[in-house]
């Protein structure tokens, strides 16, 4: 087993392995749903949601179903059906409880099905071969950054659209090569851990 | 053969697919939303085209706006009346009965009529076509180009592009969507009514000195319809003949007039009025109306037809006290 520190954990799933600038994993909601700090806030939190019930369930499903079973290789289909669930559950509560996040997320809430995000942190536990408290803290660590990345990114969207842009650079064009900009900021954060 | 091989994976991943689709299941019912149940059943009425010509997008946003009471019951373009119908009786309105319209490309100019301007070898598209040479190849800047970007716009497959190269819409697939009128860069694209067969089809504002050089069917702006039409259904703007359609009886009258043939009609469907000798009570109310004084007959004497001189437009059907007058 695995005996990283929990904090070294967090700092290397938030920081140095973001996992949306360094591993680019869950660039579809980063790209499509970071036009406003508050939808992206919203984003990030059905995210942090999904993360830490996935993982925890994944864990359960990996080491209680799949390995006595001797049938690892249904890792994926398992943690994809897992994960589907979650969403479809995320999205039942968020439609009740805030039909405005529900209307701005719109597709976005949905595709978090698909998000390699997701189910990259749930392989990645296993991988890692984490203990339960670690893969939580892992997943936490995941979520937090990614939030910070899609916020970060969508004010200094919203900032860029008040801003002179070139025409030609106007919309998505600006918006990949900022995107590209703040993975090489958080490149400076290698060697931390 | 190692059945567990099999058995543990199908049990397992069914076992949690149960586990889970049960829990969707209860979170579903404790976390329903309530969704206007008038909504869906208009969604289930409506084409399903999402083609927009609503002004909302797609069929689904236009239900929800339908049963919020913020669009119109007739406001399906695509459905036609019976659409609407099924929408009013679902909302419990009336629906009220809207004419039924399609596009009409007004140009009649193809290349056989209308002259070049020059040879066009570029893109196969109006768009781009109007931007050379100050509006595209032909003389008339008002002209129907013929690449067809109007017919890539189409979804119903209801235009096509005829010899001589000039858009023609054919009426019966048309559901006045109006994207043909929104991508064509000559604005040449109008809305007629589905039963209108009398129509000008010319789009030039330019006088009939200079269009006259350009096109052999264009309005040279000499004004004879108008002052032959007997309603005064026909208006005078910018060079150019303007039929004013909830006057017009379709009599054909402008059509035989104008010189060029730029007003379009059928003439073989022009219809003629007949008089039922037996419920006819010799009133003289339709040799009255009658604008070319095609019926003859005195008072309390059955009257007559003169067919020469009808032009089948109908006012004595409409006037007639007995209905015994019939357009056929």
């Amino acid at each position: 087993m695995n005996d990283t520190s929990l904090f070294v954990i967090l700092v290397s799933a938030i920081l140095v392995n973001n996992f949306i600038l360094s591993r680019f994993l869950g660039i579809c909601p980063f790209l499509g749903v970071s036009k406003q700090v508050e939808t992206a806030f919203g984003m990030g939190m059905a995210v942090t949601f999904v993360m830490s019930l996935a993982s925890i369930i994944t864990y359960l499903v990996e080491y209680l179903i799949l390995v006595p079973l001797n049938i690892e290789y249904m890792q994926t289909i398992a943690f994809i059906l897992v994960i589907a669930s979650l969403v479809q559950l995320v999205e039942m509560v968020i439609q009740k409880s805030s039909p405005v996040l529900y209307q701005s997320l719109g597709v976005f809430l949905p595709l978090i099905t698909t998000n390699c995000a997701v189910l990259g942190l749930t392989i990645l536990n296993i991988q890692q071969e984490y203990s339960l408290i670690q893969t939580i803290t892992h997943a936490i660590g995941a979520a937090i950054g990614f939030t910070l990345a899609i916020v970060l990114f969508a004010a200094i969207r919203e900032r860029l659209e008040l801003s002179h842009v070139p025409k030609v650079f106007k919309g998505f064009p600006i918006a990949l090569i900022t995107a590209s900009l703040m993975s090489m900021a958080f490149l400076g954060f290698a060697g931390l851990v | 053969m190692n059945f567990e091989s099999i058995i543990y994976p199908v049990v397992s991943l069914g076992g949690l697919g149960l586990v889970f689709g049960a829990g969707l299941a209860y979170a579903s019912q404790k976390f329903a939303v309530e969704i206007d149940s008038r909504a869906i059943a208009i969604r289930d009425v409506l084409p399903g085209a999402n083609c927009g010509g609503c002004g909302v997008p797609g069929c689904d946003s236009f239900a929800k706006a339908v049963a919020a009471g913020e669009a119109p019951v007739d406001g399906c373009p695509v459905g036609g009346p019976d659409c609407t119908q099924a929408i009013a009786n679902i909302m419990g309105v009336e629906a009220g009965t809207s004419e039924r319209k399609v596009a009409k490309v007004i140009c009649n100019g193809d290349s056989t009529k209308c002259k070049d301007k020059f040879e066009y070898h570029g893109i196969n598209d109006c768009v781009a076509a109007s931007m050379v040479g100050g509006g595209g190849d032909k003389s008339c800047n008002y002209s129907c180009l013929g690449f067809g970007t109007c017919v890539k716009a189409c979804q119903f497959d209801a235009i096509e592009i005829v010899d001589g190269r000039i858009a023609k819409i054919i009426p019966e697939k048309c559901t006045a969507c109006g994207k043909c009128i929104e991508v064509c860069p000559k604005d040449v694209i109008d809305m007629v009514p589905y039963d209108q067969t009398v129509v000008i089809t010319c789009n030039n504002k330019e006088t009939g000195k200079v269009v006259r050089k350009k096109c052999e069917v264009a309005c040279i702006a000499c004004k004879l319809c108008v002052k032959s039409c007997p309603f005064d259904a026909i208006d005078f703007k910018n060079n150019l003949a303007f039929i004013d359609y909830e006057k017009c009886t379709q009599c054909f009258v402008c059509v035989e007039k104008c010189p060029t043939k730029a007003i379009e009609g059928d003439l073989e469907r022009r219809k003629q009025a007949v008089i039922n000798d037996d419920t006819c009570v010799g009133c003289t109310i339709c040799k009255k109306h009658c604008p070319t004084e095609a019926i003859e007959g005195e008072l309390k004497g059955k009257h007559k037809i003169l067919a020469e001189k009808c032009i089948g437009c109908g006012v004595c059907e409409e006037k007639c006290p007995k209905k015994s007058i019939e357009m056929k």
